[in-house]
């Protein structure tokens, strides 16, 4: 204290002010501090755990027992790992276009002013806010060959002539799934690209018309080129959603007929919470989470892009 | 003239066919929405009728009456459970991101931006690909089974959305007004709490919904975490009402259920959409 008052006035201001900031980065990191512990607790060590289980033979009760890259090794063995992997491809490549064309053509209706607009874009929106297990319960009743709706309707129009058993053929059964998906997703696809339709200035169009372009010229070289950033991000999302996939397929196919629809998602939840194989299951794990990071930094580059123009 | 009523023409013609196509479609769009919740209001024969009926002869309430009795407890216990759940990670995701979104927007520390990387980064990797490990930590502290440990999962999940939402939102008050409070011998806490909470409410509305929605929908990791009926939320409920774990698969029930879970989410979303679409395009389109 005494050599306090001795110092020079803007001397004690300095000192007072580095206290107070290093005070100020003390509070910051406090403040910070509870996320960083819950990301390290339940992101940061079950990421590091997977890696570590993959390595051994993991069994819910009993010995664990250090077998190196064994479990990597048996999933060359595993004839089905290898078609989940085939199945949730197929999946992914023929839902993504769908979704977006189906999303697109919504967007491209409701992105006009006229009354009760707004309505129609909550009406195709409001599938979303609905979880997909709940729909996939709504969707399982809608396709029933009994009791289902859809059977009554297609039969009533003449469209079919005796009740469909929807879920008994491998590819019936992902195209109806594919459907109440689309029904369930397709909006959120929809919001994105009318708020990119939306940023597009509408004297660009003004122009081209005067210009004499109609309309699929308007979206050749217009519309399209400059939703670029948007559509790709729509597909990435839409792709990692799809790789993802269980829900739908744990309850509307119970991974029927035959096994034919497990995903990726739903074997590695077989293995590890029905056969308790909790090693060989992480291994797994650790293959999905290489191909999504791969994905994810796609899609960082993407909306990198995004903030630049 | 005579040009100008051609093309007034046919621009009503055009809007017309267009309304007829939305129309058309937002009937589509409702129709599995409208038939669940027609099915669950009829009797339960008349539910469960080969071929179904279009529309119930009586309207009946028999369907969810019947879902109170199913398990110990039945739908009543499992709403509870799912509603305790959602309320724990609305919390528990608002105080930590409102603390941290504060903390990354406004204050200079070591290592900040590599912290704050980290809590992003959780995006990368799918929650799908964790569970397994977080099934057997939550199993060794006897937090597997137990819904204050979903919660705590669900509320991880939520971390880097409402991070990364209410330090955006944090960013957007001017400095000054905090300054001037802190001059004044104000606290950082109690300028958060007295002035700056209410500046960012909207950001905290908008966190609020997703934590809300996202784990009253969650499906996978409730699935392996609850292994006790008594502690099912409503979706792994309803999953073995279908599978007929409690007698023959009701269908009527089933919907009764379904409708149910609906109700919150498209509640909540009608009536704060403005802030939900905040939300989506905050999330997805910035970065």
């Amino acid at each position: 204290m005494a050599s306090h008052t001795m110092t020079s006035v803007s001397e004690a201001k300095k000192a007072k002010q580095t206290t107070w900031q290093r005070q100020r980065s003390r509070t910051g990191f406090l403040f910070v501090l509870p996320t960083v512990l819950f990301v390290s607790v339940f992101f940061l060590i079950p990421l590091l755990m997977t890696a570590f289980m993959s390595l051994h033979d993991w069994p819910l009760f009993g010995e664990r027992t250090f077998i190196g890259i064994q479990n990597y090794l048996d999933l060359f063995g595993d004839r089905q790992f290898i078609r989940s992997l085939d199945f949730t491809a197929r999946y992914t490549l023929v839902i993504t276009p769908l979704i977006f064309i189906v999303a697109f053509i919504l967007a491209s209706l409701v992105n006009r002013r006229i009354p009760f607009i707004g309505f129609f874009r909550t009406i195709f929106f409001l599938p979303v806010v609905i979880g997909l297990g709940i729909s996939s319960l709504l969707w399982v009743w809608l396709l029933n060959d009994q009791v289902g709706i859809i059977n009554k309707i297609l039969l009533d129009v003449g469209f079919i002539e005796k009740p469909q058993l929807w879920l008994a053929k491998p590819d019936v059964a992902m195209n109806v799934v594919i459907v109440s998906v689309i029904w369930k997703t397709v909006g959120f696809t929809m919001v994105l690209l009318l708020a990119g339709m939306q940023a597009i200035p509408g004297e660009l169009y003004e122009s081209a018309e005067v210009d004499g372009a109609g309309y699929w010229q308007k979206m050749r070289y217009i519309t399209l080129p400059l939703l670029r950033r948007t559509i790709a991000l729509a597909l990435v999302l839409s792709v990692i959603g799809s790789i993802l996939s269980f829900d739908q397929f744990f309850i509307i196919t119970g991974g029927g007929p035959r096994n034919s629809t497990i995903s990726v998602v739903y074997w590695i939840f077989n293995n590890s919470f029905t056969y308790f194989k909790m090693g060989y299951g992480a291994a797994m794990s650790i293959v999905l989470m290489i191909v999504l990071v791969l994905l994810s930094a796609v899609q960082l580059f993407v909306l990198r892009e995004n903030t630049d123009s | 003239m005579y040009a100008n009523t051609t093309f007034r023409n046919w621009q009503i013609l055009k809007n017309i066919t267009i309304y007829a196509v939305l129309i058309v479609l937002a009937a589509v769009f409702l129709f599995p929405l409208v038939w669940s919740f027609l099915n669950s209001v009829k009797t339960p024969p008349e539910a469960l009728a080969v071929p179904p009926t279009y529309l119930p002869t009586r309207i009946v309430l028999d369907n969810y009456a019947e879902l109170t009795t199913y398990g110990r407890g039945g739908i009543v216990r499992r709403i509870t459970n799912s509603a305790f759940v959602a309320v724990v990670t609305v919390v528990g995701t608002l105080v930590l991101s409102t603390l941290g979104g504060y903390g990354f927007a406004r204050f200079k520390f070591k290592g900040k931006n590599v912290l704050f990387v980290l809590v992003l980064s959780t995006l990368m990797i799918p929650f799908q690909s964790i569970l397994i490990p977080l099934f057997v930590m939550l199993s060794a502290v006897d937090l597997h089974n137990n819904l204050f440990g979903l919660a705590l999962v669900y509320i991880t999940f939520q971390l880097p959305f409402g991070i990364f939402l209410m330090r955006n939102s944090f960013m957007t008050v001017p400095q000054e007004i905090e300054e001037s409070a802190l001059l004044d011998g104000c606290t950082s806490v109690s300028v958060l709490y007295k002035m700056l909470l209410r500046l960012v409410l909207p950001g905290i509305i908008t966190v609020a919904i997703y934590a809300f929605i996202n784990s009253w929908n969650e499906f996978l990791a409730a699935l392996i975490f609850m292994t006790d009926q008594d502690n099912f939320t409503l979706p792994i409920f309803l999953s073995n009402v279908r599978s007929g774990l409690y007698g023959q698969i009701d269908w009527g029930a089933l919907q009764a259920g379904v409708t149910v879970s609906i109700i919150p989410s498209v509640l909540i979303f009608l009536l704060l959409q403005r802030y939900y679409m905040n939300g989506l395009m905050g999330g997805a389109v910035k970065s």
